[in-house]
């Protein structure tokens, strides 16, 4: 049985509807990531979990129970906030202990546990500090070790990085992650990030005005997106969506791509693929930019190689990885290198389009077709 | 940091010789402080001087014979009521109205203005704009039904009566103080104390009164100030054993019989002022950054 289920919410302030019809189950000790742009309601889908916020109608269950009516603390949650909301007139040693003393939790006991957080999160030497006299990173681990101290069935987490630098903030991620491995804990934690959501969750939930796009595990949101919106949300840089049309091709569909001065280019699709249009039909491929490479550095196993002539356009290195920039179907394409590749700017280049990897969508409703 | 700020003050005086847009500056500064506190040098000095010398016309001279004689009058030998009994109970009938109205206007203004910034419902706009609008009301317009309240309930007359005035009329006051001031206060340590599992009022003395610090001063003063030096609500609503002293003042001065003794009179417009002046002496520099915080961020 799913630990935390969200059946049909929906959330409207007044005549505005901000989430429409959510359906979430995650596993005990999962780590759900809601993502999506700002605006599209994963903050406050993570408050109506935490009873922060009201819902309209449908249903909240944490580990079988339903919470819709429960305040937030009694519903067993901790959460982390994008602020820290460290108390500011208490020390970190009072702040992690709040919880504990508001659950009326003796003050020996309270001790032990803030010592046993202090020594997870290597705060030990701060407990005797008041906020305003900590760094960014150390108030994220205070903000952290008041969740944990309390041991709840759920965590949440809202945007807990975004105030940190761009170094500190890869740091405190690995930790996150390493914390949630050790611990077995229940998380769900938002993000506008979609990084963190890649290297974080068990499951990602992605978000758009208040729809929920897609829900599945890192691998099928970023394989297999449902729709364009999702295929261009994730990853980065995101997916090439390609205007085309389809074709047949012997036996076998293919995507045909207009370019500049040349016959279009055939791009055959998979055969394993269930594709839903008929030929003819206007189509978007959908490819990632590491499933265009330099000849030789073309995925060995894939049964679906095909090598295309185009002309360079953009060239940036990236260090590990070199991001070559060309022209299809009116599109700017990106294609992922290897660093070493030889390619020059503005020559006729082999590119080698890995079609196991590619997807088709419907250019009017953005979504799957193939 | 500091020794580094100073010195750029320092080295910035030297190097400007005082410039005529200064000298001018000081010397309007000057002028303006003579004329504020020539009344008060004037009563403090006729204060401490037998009468003799004030009827003899040197009302602007130091003392030539000191005396604290009508200050010993004013505060308790001076007609006021039936017995003479000075300023002295009405001193007293101040104090007692004065604590509790501030303390019970300041607390509730603060419960107000948590509750509108912080647990918001429909209409709170409307609630704080009708709050606010009681800042505006001028006194005189409400005499007549707050007298017949104060009937009806029994307390026409007495210093719970004055009180309970005060704490009504000042609550307007003390909401929009505490509002603005929890406006700016983070929304999220609230809702991490609502997770935390603190309730309604812990979060508000454990959270929030421990960072109100500037504006319970501000308001205090406010307060402290307004309910202290009224004079209408007090000539209106006080009975005789209630007469708060801005109101026993009025008599003392103005009676009607006997010598008019100025010393006295200074005296006791003094003892009226002093608690008012300690106020703003304690805590003055508080009010100044209490006001202005909130406008700056920290």
């Amino acid at each position: 049985m799913a630990f935390l289920e969200i059946n049909r919410l929906e959330k409207s302030y007044g005549a505005m509807s901000v989430l429409k019809g959510i359906n979430l189950a995650m596993e005990e000790g999962g780590f759900l990531v809601l993502v999506g742009p700002s605006g599209c309601g994963k903050s406050t889908l993570l408050n109506t979990i935490a009873g922060l916020e009201s819902i309209s109608s449908g249903e909240i269950k944490i580990a079988g129970r339903r919470v819709n009516d429960r305040r937030p603390s009694e519903r067993d949650i901790a959460m982390v906030f994008q602020s820290y909301a460290l108390y500011p007139n208490m020390t970190v040693a009072q702040n992690i202990a709040f919880g504990l003393e508001m659950r009326k939790v003796p003050k020996p006991e309270r001790d032990k546990a803030v010592a046993e957080v202090a020594e997870t999160l290597q705060i030990g030497h701060l407990l005797n500090r008041k906020p305003s006299q900590l760094s960014g990173g150390q108030r994220q681990r205070v903000a952290m070790g008041r969740a944990l101290v309390r041991k709840p069935k759920l965590f949440l987490f809202d945007e807990p990085l975004s105030n940190l630098d761009a170094k500190l903030r890869v740091d405190m991620r690995t930790e996150i992650k390493r914390l949630h491995n050790s611990l077995g804990t229940t998380i769900v934690y938002v993000t506008h990030d979609q990084i963190e959501a890649m290297t974080l969750a068990t499951k990602i939930a992605v978000l758009k005005d208040g729809h929920l796009q897609q829900f599945g595990t890192p691998a099928e949101i970023y394989n297999d997106p449902v729709n364009t919106f999702v295929a261009d949300f994730m990853g980065s840089p995101p997916m090439n969506l390609v205007p085309g049309e389809l074709v047949m091709s012997g036996k076998a569909y293919a995507v045909a791509i207009e370019r500049d001065g040349t016959a279009p280019v055939v791009l055959p699709i998979a055969n394993d693929r269930t594709v839903v249009s008929p030929a003819g039909q206007k189509v978007v491929l959908g490819i990632r930019p590491e499933a265009i490479t330099d000849v030789d550095g073309a995925d060995r196993n894939a049964k679906n190689v095909i090598r295309v002539s185009c002309r360079t356009e953009v060239v940036e290195p990236a260090g590990s990885d070199t991001f070559v920039v060309t022209r299809l179907g009116g599109k700017d394409v990106v294609a992922r290198m290897r660093s070493d590749a030889a390619v020059k700017l503005h020559s006729t280049t082999d590119f080698a389009y890995n079609m196991d990897r590619a997807v088709l969508f419907d250019p009017a409703s953005g979504n799957r077709v193939a | 940091m500091t020794a580094q700020v100073s010195t750029i003050a320092d080295t910035r005086s030297e190097s400007s010789p005082r410039s005529a847009p200064r000298v001018l500056l000081y010397a309007v500064l000057i002028l303006f402080a003579i004329y504020y506190l020539l009344p008060l040098f004037i009563m403090v000095v006729n204060s401490v001087k037998p009468l003799s010398e004030i009827q003899g016309g040197n009302m602007l001279s130091l003392p030539a014979q000191w005396t604290l004689e009508p200050w010993q009058k004013a505060w308790n030998e001076a007609q006021i009521g039936v017995q003479a009994t000075g300023l002295q109970p009405y001193f007293l009938n101040s104090i007692l109205m004065v604590v509790p109205a501030v303390a019970i206007s300041t607390i509730l203004g603060a419960l107000n203005g948590y509750v509108l910034t912080k647990y918001r419902f429909p209409g709170h706009k409307i609630v704080f704009g009708l709050m606010l609008f009681a800042c505006f009301i001028p006194f005189q317009i409400v005499l007549i039904p707050t007298a017949r309240i104060l009937g009806t309930l029994g307390i026409a007359g007495t210093i719970y009566g004055l009180i309970l005035v005060h704490v009504v009329y000042g609550l307007g006051f003390t909401t929009l103080y505490f509002r603005n001031y929890y406006e700016a206060f983070p929304t999220e340590l609230v809702r991490a104390a609502q997770v935390d599992g603190a309730s309604f009022f812990k979060i508000f003395y454990r959270i929030l009164l421990p960072s109100s610090g500037p504006i319970i001063v501000v308001t205090v003063i406010w307060q402290f100030t307004n309910v202290w030096n009224d004079f209408l609500f007090g000539a209106s609503f006080s009975g005789p054993n209630a007469m708060p002293i801005t109101v026993a003042l009025n008599n003392l001065v103005n009676s009607s019989t006997g010598v008019k003794e100025y010393n006295v009179h200074f005296a006791g417009a003094l003892l009226a002022a002093l608690p008012t002046l300690i106020v703003y002496i304690v805590a003055g520099r508080f009010f100044v950054r209490g006001l202005m915080s909130g406008a700056v961020k920290g």
